[in-house]
């Protein structure tokens, strides 16, 4: 059977069993699959970290080197967030130029960086138009079972920082499966979907990003419950990344 | 948002609680609609919106290229938006940042939600989005353009897509936000809404709202986009209506 066919069989059951409440892995429609935080994971960069949501596994490795501002922001360093999702964590992935998905996951996870304020950037700035450091923040996925976008925050403010970390935010990402939104879709889940949606939240009570993705739709009611799960999620997932047990 | 280091904040909202051009909080910029305006696409529209000025054009169903994403079952939606270089105060390194990446996938998927699709399979419908002019919200401008152009290549689709970015403002939510807003303001929350069914096909957030204020900014942009959505069906009266209904032609 070719793989378009059972994808598309695979995807009309895990529609009908949403339909019930239900889950392939039997989780409830807001249970996120087990997540494991491991700071310090490569010594070659300046803060590392793994995370893994079920089988999904990505590592972020942050590098500080020496730069020069942005001309419109002579006071603040420099931010850069890249995001590869290589062969080796998926079939579906090719070598080459980063495609639109590696894209949109680095531009979502830099986004919640930023809006968050996690570090200060102006701590970054040595000399004023002049001279500061560059925060490379690296993310890649090693084994991509869905939900990168999750994965790839949580590593990002998991790692072990040699800067000051001010606000952790966290992402959280749900999927339509008919009526259900369910919560950390898997890949099969995230292939069947009608419309994903992340929103990332801080530990002050602020909606710091949002995307919705895929082909789909949400209403602003729908918005405001994931939202609203999303703070709750988000409260035990920055447990996780301060190296706790929530 | 992009103020962190920045020179100097401007001051966005005076004590009237006007805006920087007089506005009011729920007020949108002045906003002109253009269909047909190109003459080898197949659906085109021209929109300025504030001091945006955006070409979008559609070409298709037509074969795709390249041949390997071709379905069998419906065509693919191909969405490419492009800023010129010269749209922005310092010139824009020209071709495909990851900005521009982002956002062509973001709206492709949203037309991909409205468009019927499964009517013309193995085909492709091409959507270009050519920002000449930008001032904060060209995405939406994008979305308003090409839903017009579709429409003017006939197209079908469940419905136009009318889109605005809401926002923050001086700790004030805020409709449809200019550029001094957008980099000074406090949050940036595009949103594009199927008038028929309420529901919403792009949303993207940058910034800080607190649970009650989000809520209280998409209601402001949902009716913010059925304001524009009106303005849209308008367009599309002028390029098309040739007298009463039923009148001679």
């Amino acid at each position: 059977m070719s793989e378009e066919v059972s994808a598309e069989i695979l995807t009309t059951h895990i529609l009908d069993l949403a339909a019930e409440g239900k889950r392939l892995d039997g989780r409830g429609p807001d249970d996120y699959r087990p997540i494991t935080v491991e700071p310090g994971f490569v010594v070659s960069a300046d803060g590392s970290a793994l995370v893994r949501i079920g089988h999904t596994a990505v590592l972020a490795g942050i590098k500080l080197e020496p730069g020069k501002p942005f001309a419109d922001t002579p006071n603040a360093g420099v931010l850069t967030t890249n995001a590869e999702l290589i062969p080796l964590s998926n079939a579906i992935f090719e070598p080459g130029p980063p495609q639109p998905g590696a894209i949109e996951v680095s531009r979502v996870v830099d986004r919640a960086i930023r809006a968050a304020e996690t570090i200060d950037l102006t701590r970054l700035c040595v000399t004023p138009g002049e001279k500061t450091w560059v925060c490379y923040v690296d993310i890649h996925c090693l084994d991509h079972s869905g939900n990168l976008i999750d994965a790839a925050l949580l590593a990002a403010v998991s790692a072990d920082y040699p800067l000051q970390v001010n606000h952790l935010p966290i992402e959280c990402t749900f999927v339509r499966l008919g009526d259900a939104i369910v919560v950390d879709p898997t890949f099969d889940e995230e292939r069947a979907a009608q419309g994903r949606i992340t929103v990332a939240t801080d530990e002050v009570g602020r909606v710091v990003a949002m995307q919705k993705g895929l082909v789909g739709a949400f209403s602003p009611d729908d918005v405001k419950d994931v939202v609203r799960r999303a703070f709750r999620h988000g409260e035990r997932h920055r447990i996780l990344a301060k190296g706790g047990t929530p | 948002m992009g103020s962190v280091g920045a020179k100097e904040v401007p001051v966005l909202l005076s004590p009237e609680g006007l805006r920087i051009d007089g506005r009011k909080l729920d007020e949108l910029r002045p906003i002109r609609m253009q269909v047909g305006a190109l003459h080898n696409a197949d659906g085109s529209a021209f929109v300025e919106w504030g001091a945006n000025k955006v070409m979008a054009a559609v070409y298709g169903p037509r074969e795709v290229h390249p041949r390997h994403l071709q379905q069998n079952n419906k065509a693919v939606i191909q969405c490419k938006y492009n800023m010129a270089a010269f749209a922005v105060d310092e010139r824009k390194r020209p071709g495909l940042d990851r900005r521009s990446q982002e956002i062509s996938k973001v709206i492709g998927e949203a037309f991909e939600s409205v468009v019927f699709a499964e009517e013309y399979p193995r085909t492709s419908i091409d959507i270009y989005i050519e920002v000449l002019q930008a001032n904060a919200g060209t995405r939406c401008a994008g979305l308003v353009a090409a839903s017009l152009a579709l429409a003017d290549a006939g197209i079908p689709m469940v419905d136009l897509l009318p889109a605005v970015a809401v926002g923050k403002i001086a700790g004030k939510i805020a409709l449809d936000l200019r550029k001094e807003e957008d980099n000074f303001g406090d949050a940036d929350l595009p949103i594009a809404l199927v008038p028929q069914s309420g529901r919403l096909v792009l949303i993207q957030m940058e910034g800080h709202m607190t649970e009650e204020e989000l809520s209280r900014a998409l209601e402001l942009g949902v009716q913010g986009c059925r304001e524009i959505y009106e303005k849209m069906k308008q367009a599309l009266r002028e390029r098309y209506a040739t007298g009463p209904i039923g009148g001679s032609t």
